[in-house]
């Protein structure tokens, strides 16, 4: 990696044009990726083998480790940063966030209060529906 | 770029600044990323939409009786490869090694394209055991949140021949060095919806 450094250094001063964000190292590269192997290695091996009896918890588990590497990925791969474009990339994806949970649990929290709701129905009920 | 200004602050040594702050070359990652964001909603509806009638499997298959948890392990494996090729690509970029980047580039779209086959493959497999989005409101959803996906990486596979072309033609200029930028960002943001994908859909859908 250090050979490479100087080699490196060149390509910037080709295009000239400053490189303020966006790329990240090799290094950096390798870090996401074995990460991202050992968080993706983790779950399917969780439910594959069912170590752990209950359900909720492996659940709970899948899902948290899914959120840690997708975080991962941001950093590793995207290069994400609070910096990047002064900030309004980290804006946009803060504002992302919030619409995606509040359609997520929206969703889920008004069609589950509907389907307990909803009378239930008896087969003669069903037969004689219009 | 922004002219630099020459200041004299009392009998110091002149002092140099630029007029601007520093500024990024271009908005296009700027504005590439919040297209990405806008896509990232599509896919949040989708996974409501999943989320919500995941279990209406009308007397039908579960996801249980359905899902082969190695070939999707296998899926998974093809697309966290082609994102480290396509880093590799990118750090070739930056060193202005044309034939590297082409290769690397070359090896990104293998993996794509393996991710796809066997994507075809399942999709193929299901609907042969009766299994097709029509058979249940469970089985819609989960053809059309997957095969969005699935459209996803064929639109980036044809992004990423036409930019080797491109490359192949012009060289590294500005403007491939741009749009690999922005193929880059495209190519990781598909591979983030996977982890959504594979943990929610496929691995607790088989946890039941």
């Amino acid at each position: 990696m250090s050979s490479n450094a100087p080699a490196h250094q060149d390509a910037h001063h080709d295009h000239g044009h400053g490189h303020t964000a966006g790329h990240g190292s090799f290094r950096d590269y390798m870090t996401g990726f074995v990460l991202s192997v050992i968080l993706t290695a983790i779950p399917f091996w969780l439910v594959m083998s069912g170590v752990i009896e209950n359900r909720i918890v492996t659940a709970a588990l899948v899902m948290a480790i899914g959120a840690v590497q997708i975080v991962v990925h941001m950093i590793y791969f995207l290069h994400m940063n609070s910096r990047s474009e002064g900030g309004w990339t980290m804006l946009a994806l803060i504002f992302t966030i919030i619409i995606v949970v509040i359609a997520l649990s929206g969703s889920l929290w008004v069609m589950h209060h509907l389907n307990a709701n909803m009378m239930p129905m008896s087969p003669d009920m069903m037969r004689n529906m219009p | 770029m922004s002219e630099p200004t020459v200041q004299t602050i009392g009998d110091e040594a002149p002092q140099f600044y630029l007029t601007e702050d520093h500024h990024p070359e271009s908005s296009t990652s700027l504005g590439f990323w919040l297209y990405l964001m806008s896509d990232c909603l599509i896919f949040a509806t989708l996974f409501a939409t999943y989320a919500v009638v995941g279990r209406n499997y009308a007397a039908g298959p579960s996801p249980a009786d359905l899902f082969d948890l190695p070939l999707v392990a296998v899926n998974t494996a093809m697309l966290l490869f082609s994102s480290i090729t396509y880093g590799f690509a990118m750090l070739q970029m930056e060193r202005g090694a044309k034939a590297e980047t082409l290769f690397w580039l070359a090896v990104t779209g293998l993996f794509g394209a393996a991710f796809l086959g066997l994507e075809l493959y399942e999709f193929n497999h299901l609907i042969h055991e009766g299994a097709g989005p029509t058979r249940s409101a469970f089985l819609s959803a989960f053809f059309t949140l997957v095969g969005t996906h699935g459209l996803h990486v064929t639109f980036g596979i044809i992004w990423l021949v036409t930019l080797m072309v491109q490359v192949s033609m012009h060289g590294l200029i500005p403007e491939n060095r741009r749009r690999l930028m922005c193929l880059s960002m495209f190519w990781h943001f598909l591979d983030v919806i996977w982890i959504g994908v594979f943990s929610f859909v496929y691995l607790m859908g088989v946890l039941g």
